[in-house]
Parts: structure tokens; sequence; C-alpha cells
């Protein structure tokens, strides 16, 4: 088992001017699993694929543990890349499926046969080892194909979207077996994944990437709490952070007839980069519903309601005379709030929301960077 | 959603009338081709419509779409690949129930699976012909660019090539086309096969279907080896003393000899003018069966060519031909002997080998008959005899689609799905 590390590697595809991955600096502890996030071409295939040694590294280096693997040959490296599917072979017996990969590596005898009955154990398959696959169950199947990944004791276990040809409902069920596994198996896992809920279910820590940039690398719920910058904020979280840009107008961020309070040190470090407006967001669950007298209200005209049953979202426009003006400055097209599933208000109506205090995120105009309260 | 069937309008047409709205597995026996299935992770059936033979295979859509674009890309690129037909989409249950989408290829015809050559007790020369075709497309599909993911036999199609084989990819659903591939893709794809194809001469070992003299362990390192060998000839610097120029000839022949074109030379002499250093730049496979296309029309595979114009040649030397015009020898070659043996093989014999390979077993037929009465029997008598002594007893190989039993889960490797996890 090892710690991996990125130290300021880079990936620039022949041709191209800006690189695929850039200056990557990331370290992977012993036993974790990271989980690579982000939009596609943000270069978390191509950053696992450096790892995996099927991308050449331009800059920079890769070590795993304390070997410097930035030019060895895949096979050399000690990893298993478990993207691949399997093959299970119905004449051989299970201890032979699992193993024979090891005798081609030339492991001797009493070692394969040692690593196959560890692994056995591991997965429940001790009662099955002489039996052929065709006497198995479907789920025993697939733990003797994963049995193949494990008997070679690999430092690192490397996953390339592997749940991408599943349907929804099925990949739900799988990743929290995947999870659970690496976790019993304690095996360092680099993840890859488009889908944010994916990694943020997943990942002991989960990496953003974009345009082959490292964005931020926090836990779920550091990413979830304190996005480091507007496009972390905008990815992580479902349904998405509301983000607008604001004006700051005696210690408030106004726009339209919404008004917030923003902390003196947010307003001193927007003046300081010369700035009159700060980009200001908050998540659907951070806002509730204020009488429509109280001050620093957000007023919304109801569009949507979606019901879930546990949870109720509304979906809706800025409410004022302005609001065309306002879509241009939010990021998206609507206004997200959630509100209590038993009292939803109806389409059409006019409801002010504030943002419960202290879950106000505000990031810079100029560099998206967050500006801590 | 709405049902869309993307594909050619001549095969739009006859794909109309298959039932899109139930799920692959549930398809009606007259609808199928009554043979074994193939080895796949996905659901996989054939059907016949007007007489073509075709594979449906049942997968999310994306991956659908994916798979009939990296075949289309290949077959642009002139690799020896399973053609895809269409991808048909948006497929709904009478009661309103998503169904996944399907991707359709065109069957190879005179195509084997591996486990059909197999299942004929295989000699360890026919394993290492296998190798070698393997080896051959691996460096085909690596030159064009393409990572594979996923190689093994299982995954390949093999055709008849004059006693040899020649090799096609059947599943792209693993592979990507870059520019160019990093040698840690090739060295990932080649550890593949290894690995792939010790697993599958292992089975076929326990399973009685391999020679023992065969040892799955030595013959996949094999593959690496040879691969090797092939690459390094198809891409390397080759470094010589100016006086040595005719290493330059040499060279094209090394290459036109595997089998390949070299349409450009990379060629650069150093600053003393001592030393040239050679690289082929651009290779294309497939010289002889261009060049036996160009002459005759006779679409063939690599070798069969060869051996087509190697018979050319003997043609055009026993006619007192030599100094002719190619193409008017070439002509007359086809009117004298390739199509008056084609065309005295019976009807119903047609369908056990491809033309260019019959034409091949006759000639060897011949060679041997003749040695053995100790005169030449002629080539209108060698092919009768062999119609009728040799060809009649082999079985029909137009259509051979998985293994030779009933439940191919019982003798074929089935594939288990990192993601199918449950």
């Amino acid at each position: 088992m090892a710690t991996v590390t990125y130290d300021k590697a880079s990936r620039i595809y022949p041709g191209q001017d800006n690189p695929a991955v850039d200056s990557l600096d990331l370290t992977i502890e012993d036993g974790e699993f990271l989980v690579l996030v982000g939009p596609s071409g943000c270069g978390k295939s191509t950053s696992l694929r450096m790892l995996a040694g099927l991308e050449e590294v331009d800059q920079g280096s890769i070590r795993i543990g304390e070997r410097d693997v930035t030019h060895m040959p895949p096979k050399d490296r000690d990893i298993a890349m478990v993207f691949q599917n399997y093959a299970l072979y119905p004449h051989m017996s299970v201890s032979d499926n699992m193993g024979f990969a090891l005798k081609i590596a030339g492991t001797p005898k009493d070692e394969i046969r040692r690593r196959v009955a560890d692994a056995a154990k591991l997965l429940d398959l001790e009662e099955y080892l002489d039996r052929k696959p065709k006497a198995l169950s479907g789920g025993q199947r697939q733990r003797v194909a994963m049995g193949r990944a494990i008997v070679r004791e690999p430092q690192v276990f490397l996953m390339d979207e592997p749940l991408s040809n599943l349907d929804a409902k099925l990949r739900v069920s799988t990743r929290t077996q995947i999870a659970s596994l690496q976790r019993r198996l304690g095996i360092t896992t680099v993840y890859v994944t488009h889908d944010q809920i994916e990694a943020m279910t997943m990942g002991d820590r989960v990496a953003v990437l974009k345009d082959g940039l490292l964005q931020q690398v926090d836990t779920p719920l550091g990413l979830f709490d304190k996005p480091q910058n507007v496009f972390v904020a905008g990815f992580i979280g479902s349904p998405a952070m509301n983000i607008a840009t604001f004006d700051l107008v005696d210690g408030n961020a106004t726009l339209g007839e919404s008004s917030v309070p923003v902390p003196p040190a947010v307003s001193a470090a927007v003046k300081e980069e010369g700035s009159d407006t700060v980009t200001l967001g908050f998540r659907p669950e951070a806002l509730e519903p204020v009488s429509s007298e109280s001050e620093g209200g957000i007023p919304i005209v109801v569009d949507v309601i979606e019901e879930l049953g546990a949870d109720a979202f509304v979906y809706g426009q800025p409410a004022g005379p302005t609001s065309e003006l306002q879509s241009d400055r939010m990021r998206s097209e609507t206004v997200i709030a959630r509100v209590e599933p038993r009292n939803v208000p109806a389409k059409g109506a006019k409801v002010n929301f504030r943002v419960r205090p202290g879950n106000e995120h505000f990031f810079s105009v100029k560099t998206g960077a967050r500006i801590e309260a | 959603m709405e049902l869309r069937i993307l594909a050619a309008p001549r095969e739009q047409q006859a794909l109309l009338d298959l039932p899109w709205d139930m799920s692959l597995e549930q398809w009606p026996e007259w609808y199928l081709v009554a043979l074994p299935r193939g080895i796949s992770r996905h659901v996989v059936r054939f059907t016949r419509l007007n007489g073509q033979v075709y594979a449906l295979k049942e997968i999310v859509q994306s991956y659908a779409d994916r798979e009939y674009q990296m075949l289309r890309d290949l077959s642009r690129l002139d690799v020896p690949s399973v053609q895809a037909v269409g991808v048909v989409s948006g497929r709904e249950a009478p009661d309103g129930t998503a169904l996944d989408a399907i991707l359709v290829t065109r069957h190879l015809q005179f195509s084997l699976p591996y486990r059909a050559l197999f299942a004929r007790m295989m000699r360890r020369e026919t394993v290492d012909r296998l190798i070698d075709a393997l080896v051959v497309l691996i460096a085909r599909l690596h030159l064009s660019g393409f990572f594979w993911g996923d190689c093994s036999l299982s995954n390949t199609l093999f055709r008849r090539d004059a006693g040899a084989f020649a090799a096609y990819l059947v599943d792209a659903e693993t592979g990507e086309l870059h520019d160019a591939l990093s040698n840690g893709q090739r060295a990932h794809d080649l550890d593949t096969a290894r690995t792939n194809i010790a697993g599958e001469m292992m089975d076929l070992l326990a399973a009685g279907q391999l020679d023992e003299s065969v040892d799955p362990v030595a013959t996949s390192n094999q593959v690496v080896k040879r691969y090797e060998a092939l690459w390094s000839e198809l891409t390397e610097w080759e470094a010589f003393d100016v006086t040595e120029r005719w290493r330059i000839a040499r060279r094209v022949e090394r290459l036109n000899e595997l089998g390949f074109d070299v349409d450009e030379l990379d060629i650069v002499t150093d600053i003393g003018g001592r030393t040239i250093r050679v690289q082929p730049k651009v290779v294309d496979p497939g010289h002889h069966s261009r060049r036996l296309l160009r002459l005759t029309g006779i679409d063939a595979q690599e070798n069969q060519a060869r051996r087509l114009l190697n018979d050319l040649d003997t043609y055009a030397a026993v006619t007192d031909q030599q100094g002719e015009d190619e193409e008017i020898v070439a002509n007359a070659w086809v009117m004298d002997c390739f199509e008056p043996v084609i065309r005295n093989i019976p009807r119903e014999l047609r369908g056990k080998l491809e033309a260019p390979e019959i034409y091949h077993e006759v000639l060897e037929h011949r060679w041997y008959d003749s040695e053995r009465l100790g005169h030449d029997v002629g080539l209108a008598e060698a092919a009768r005899d062999y119609a009728e002594t040799v060809l009649r007893h082999k079985p029909d190989e137009l259509a051979i689609l998985g293994g030779t039993a009933a439940d191919p889960a019982e003798t074929q490797p089935f594939r288990i799905s990192w993601t199918d996890l449950q």
C-alpha cells in the first residue's frame, strides 16, 4: 500500500497550446479513496492515465510511495486498472480464474496459493475455490472477477468512469458496493467520474478539475461548505448553488429588489481590489421564507414547484421591475429555493426569502476566488 | 421517445421490420439465426435480413453511438474490423418502459471465432498462425492510433488466408482513437492481450481442446515478442554508412515481405554526410492484396493474394508472356485459371470457403497429387478431385457465429463486468 504523489505533473498534447493537465500537485494518502471530478475535457481522465502510464508526463513527476514512476512502463507500476471487464473462464476452477494472471507473471506456486486464499477470504469465496464459475451465483462470479485484481496485491486501484454504462438505479446501488469494498481492502484508490453526486458520495476526498487545472481538493463536506472559487461553488451540489453578481451598496449586496447584508471583512476585501460588485452564492437549502416586510430579503416569483416528498424546491425568477437586468447577472436561468414540503407556495406567488446568516458565499468578481467573511 | 434508426437507407428499410419494442432477450426465434451466440458482456443476437446476417448488441445508447462511430472510423482507416450498420435508439416497450439502444453490425462472411477453430483440436503451428494474425492486427491498429483496451482472441474474428489467418477486430467498445499512441498505451494493450490470450488458452487446455504441447504462458509471451519485432521493423530508425545505400531498398523489401507498402520514407544524413538514417513514415498494410485487386479485381487476404500472384507469375512464365503488359497477362490468367476453377466448384460447396481460399487449396492439392502420381495432374483435374475428396467434407464456414455447443455459457468464457457488481 502506498501514497500517490503528483508533483507539478503536466501533460501537453503535441500541437496544443494549453496543457490537458497543468502542473497538477496532489497527494493521495495511503488507503484513501480519492475521486477526480470535473466537466468533460477537464483533464480528470488524463490525470488518471498519467498515473497508469498510458499518457506521458511532459513535465513534473509522479510517485507511488517513494518510487518515481514517471517513465515506468504500466505493468511495472504495481497498479490495477479496474475499469477493465474481466473474463471468467468456464473450464477453470474459481481459484485458477483468480490466480492465472500471477502464473503468467511467474509468481511461485505457493505464493499464488496464499494470495488466492487471502483474496477468497476477503471476498467470502473460500468454500467455492474448487468449483467452476458456472456453479456460482451472479454476485459470486463478480467477486471472482474482482479477486483477479485483488490477488495482484496492487499498491493502487484505478477506476475510470466504471459506472457510466449502467442505468441510474443500478449506478446508485453499485457505487455503494464499490466504496464499501474499497474500505474493506484499504487499497489506495483513484476514481474518475464526471458526476459530482457520485464523487461526493464515494470519495474520502474529492479533487475538482477544470481546464486541466486543479480547482480544489477537499472532503465532500469541505467542498460543499467552503468552495474555494465560483466554479467549484457552481459545480458541487444538487440542485446547484444560486450565483449572481451583486452591487455592493452601503454594506449590502443588492440586485433589483434583493438585498443581502455583507460582512465588513468582505466589503473591505472587495474595496481593496477596487471593485464595487461582488459575486454572491447561496444554496437552495440556505434560503428560508420570511415575511415580506422584513428587510434584507430576496423576493422571488414562483415558476415551478418540484415536490419530491421529503423535499420541495421552488424554481422562480427574481421579482421586481428590473428582473431582466437581474437575469443577465445570474449564472443560471432560475433561482432555486428549498421549501418545506408540507407548506409549498402557489405557482405565480411572490415569496420573500432570506439567506440563513453565515450561509452566504462571497467571491471576487475579478478572480472568482472565495472571499472569507 | 421516438424510435430512431440511424443507418444507410438500404438497410434502414430492412431493419424497420424487426420487433424493436421487445428486449433482445425476448425476441421470438423466427427473427433469429439459430446459431450459438458469441461472447459478450451484453445480450447479442443474430438475425438474417435479405440474405445477409446481422449481429445485434443491446447496450446503453451513449455506448452504442460511440462504438458505431468508432467502427465507422476504423473502416475509414481501412482497419480490418466488423462493419457497423446502424444504431436503433429511443426504444420503448408497449408499457412505456425504456429499452436500451441496439448496435447493428454486419456479420463478416467466412469469419471464424477462435472457439470454432479450436473445436477441432488445434496443432501448435495453427496456434502460431492465429497469434501471428492477431499480432499483425494489433500493429495495424496501433499504427492507426487505435488503443484497443481489451485485446483478446474473443474480441477477434479470423478469416482463412492461404493456410494462415487474417484477424478482424470485433469489439471496439473499450477502444479509443488518438493521433498517435504513447508507448504506455501500446504496452498496456499488449499486456492485456498477453493476459487474455493466456487465460483463453488455459481454458481451452482445461477443456481438452488444445494440444498438450501448447504452453499458454509461452504462447502469450510470444505475442509480445512478435509484436515488438514487427513494430520496430515498421517504425524504427535504422542507421548505416553512406556506402551501404542498398540497405534502404532492403528495408522496403522486408516491409513488402511482411505485407506492408511504404508510402513515405524519412531519410536523414548527418552533417559529415557519412551516416544515413532511415525511418518508414507512412506504411500501408495490404501490399499484395492491393496489387492483386488492381490487376484482377479479386478481393483477397494478404497471403491469399501473395499465393495467387505467385501463380500468376508462374502462368506468365509457362505461357511465355513475361515481357507482356502486366494487366493483360493478369486478365488472361483470370480467364484461363482462376475463373474456370471457381466456376467448376459445385454450387452447394461454395459456402464452405471463400473463392481465393479455394483456389489456394486447389493449388496445394495439385502439388501434392502431382508429386504422388509423378506427373502434373493439371489444374482442371486437381480442382475436380479437390472438390469431391476434400471440400465436400469440410464444414460450411460462410456463417459460423459462435462456438459449437448449444449453451455458450457452458463452453465459452463469459464476461463479468466490474460494473455489474451487485
